[in-house]
């Protein structure tokens, strides 16, 4: 699957530029509410129509204003998992499920078996029921299930969590991660939660203000992000369990973490996400402190953020680490490019993403 | 009741029922769009199907029998191309009552189309349905208790139906001397007092059955959305 995105949309007073090709796996667009994600998925799922520009989806041309061509939504065959679920309320779970199978009949397509769908979700148990009866997060898995029936070529989905509390989203996110690895369709995600983007994405496209910053993969472009807190991703195999203390230590490019017992056997695969404000810098190997995880780097760029803070880029062994300082503690400890530095993380800093 | 009651009610009930059921399609239709279209003289078409409410029915009478009667420009040609004949028939009666309930109908309808969440339609059209299968299946089901509430109140105005229809297709017993014309006509004669009321309390009736029913069918299709 490829997906290319070339368009210039006005709305209102918001003008929006986005260029970016996005390959197979999960493609998170990321960025604050307002960046132009959401018009951008309204786009590629011919919601909208922009006013210059092409979208091209495995090849096959869907927008080019140019020669005049723009497919209808009904005809894309990209599904389409909304914020708020928009299940159809008069009819049941099950027939909601089937609504877009009838239409793709014929089509070929990834996951297409009531069956299988249902099993992947989970959601067996509701299918006799009226969509009103369930609960939010129900509610968003079988969307994503009536999506998927639909046979699409590429699945959007535009924050599917953020109408969810907590608890909610922790239980959909095994979905969404099984969806990316066991059903094999593409995904283009919108968010604006470092942890989801963190957890799920392959790809990261970072938008503000209409227009697309970075593109790349979500190790090397998330740290990127503006995104208020700033922060970085290690890739992580849980190395063993330390039962006496709920302690499972990570092994990462960096070194190795240590953090509360995660719930996932050991050789499994996580992804840490540190916030660069919870990063602290030492210039000798601290000694004698409550902190578990030390990381020793080099300073690869200091970037001024404010008239007072800086953000740090440390190169960790080959591994991307944020810190923020001020640019009292930066001019202190004269952190320049080059610099040997020792990184101190708070083990309550993981998210466990 | 005696015989000549009897045909009444029968033909009454014949009248209304075929008028809400003849321009069940075309209120939708115009319904849909006026709530949903946006083109040049859609203001004109609202007024022009409002005007039967604002006008005497006598006058929609009169201009019906102008435009369908046997001579008229839209009577003839009916009449010679199709031999389909509304002037003082039983048909002419229910074209009048269809005309005059016509906008009780669109306007319940209408209101019911508007309430329709637009987002579920994208949706649908996201799953590969084409417009005409989103009206279908999503459109349509989801203002169904507007469109039983503008087929009830287009049912009761055609069951009262009185100054166009005596106007258009007169009152003939046995062939549009329905209901109300009766009643009318019962109370101009002596001694007609007894059966006028008869026929006021089966009029009263067969409005209350056909609102009741109503209510139960849209309890019906509420309760069924909401549990089941």
């Amino acid at each position: 699957m490829s997906l290319e995105v070339d368009v210039e949309h006005a709305r209102g007073g918001f003008q929006l530029r986005a260029r970016f090709t996005a390959s197979p796996g999960l493609t998170a667009l990321f960025g604050r509410s307002g960046s132009g994600k959401t018009s951008i998925v309204d786009i590629v799922g011919g919601l909208i129509r922009p006013a210059r520009g092409r979208v091209v989806v495995d090849g096959q041309v869907l927008v080019d204003t140019e020669r005049r061509v723009f497919v209808p939504a009904h005809r894309r065959r990209i599904g389409y998992v909304f914020q708020d679920s928009r299940l159809f309320p008069h009819l049941s779970v099950r027939h909601n499920l089937l609504y877009g199978r009838w239409f793709a009949r014929g089509n070929g397509g990834a996951a297409g078996d009531l069956g299988t769908v249902v099993d992947l979700l989970g959601i067996g148990h509701l299918l006799d029921r009226q969509p009103d009866s369930l609960s939010g997060g129900e509610k968003q898995r079988v969307a994503i299930g009536r999506a998927l029936l639909a046979r699409p070529l590429l699945v959007l989905m535009d924050e599917p969590l953020a109408s969810l509390d907590e608890t909610r989203r922790a239980e959909i996110l095994p979905y969404i991660e099984r969806l990316r690895d066991e059903a094999g369709v593409p995904i283009l995600y919108v968010s604006h939660s470092v942890a989801e983007v963190a957890r799920l994405a392959t790809t990261v496209v970072i938008m503000a203000e209409g227009k697309v910053t970075a593109v790349g993969p979500v190790l090397d472009t998330l740290p990127l992000a503006d995104a208020g807190d700033g922060g970085s991703v290690l890739d992580a195999t849980i190395h063993r369990h330390d039962e006496a203390f709920a302690l499972s230590l990570l092994t990462t490019a960096a070194g190795e973490l240590q953090v509360p017992r995660l719930n996932a056997p050991a050789g499994a695969h996580v992804r840490a996400y540190i916030r660069a404000r919870d990063v602290m810098l030492s210039l000798r190997p601290p000694e004698e402190i409550s902190a578990l995880n030390v990381l020793a780097g080099r300073v690869a760029a200091v970037t001024p953020i404010s008239g007072a803070q800086a953000d740090v880029r440390l190169d960790c062994n080959g591994a991307l680490l944020m810190a923020r300082l001020t640019l009292k503690s930066v001019e202190r400890l004269a952190l320049a490019p080059g610099r040997p530095v020792y990184a101190v993380i708070k083990s309550v800093s993981f998210e466990r993403t | 009741m005696t015989a000549e009651e009897w045909t009444a009610v029968r033909l009454s009930l014949l009248v209304a029922t075929t008028a809400t059921l003849a321009s069940l399609p075309f209120g939708i239709a115009i319904a849909w769009l006026l709530a949903r279209g946006r083109f040049w003289g859609k203001s004109v078409l609202d007024t022009v199907v409002h005007l039967p409410l604002i006008l005497p029915p006598v006058v929609t009478g009169y201009l019906l029998l102008l435009s369908f009667g046997r001579r008229g420009p839209i009577g003839s040609f009916l009449a010679d191309e199709f031999g389909i004949v509304f002037s003082f028939r039983w048909t002419g009666a229910a074209l009048a009552c269809a005309i005059m309930g016509f906008p009780l109908m669109v306007r319940a309808v209408r209101l019911s189309i508007e309430a329709v969440d637009r987002r579920l339609e994208a949706a649908a059209g996201t799953l590969g349905a084409s417009p005409l299968w989103v009206f279908a299946t999503v459109t349509l089901p989801l203002c169904l208790p507007g469109i039983i509430a503008g087929a009830i109140l287009a049912f009761a105005k055609s069951m009262g139906e009185f100054g166009a229809t005596i106007t258009f297709v007169s009152n003939i017993p046995g062939e549009t001397q329905t209901l109300p014309s009766l009643i009318y006509t019962l109370t101009q004669v002596p001694g007609g007092d007894a059966a006028a009321m008869r026929l006021t309390l089966v009029s009263i009736a067969i409005s209350m059955v056909a609102l009741l029913g109503s209510e139960l069918l849209a309890r019906r299709i509420g309760s069924r959305r909401q549990t089941a």
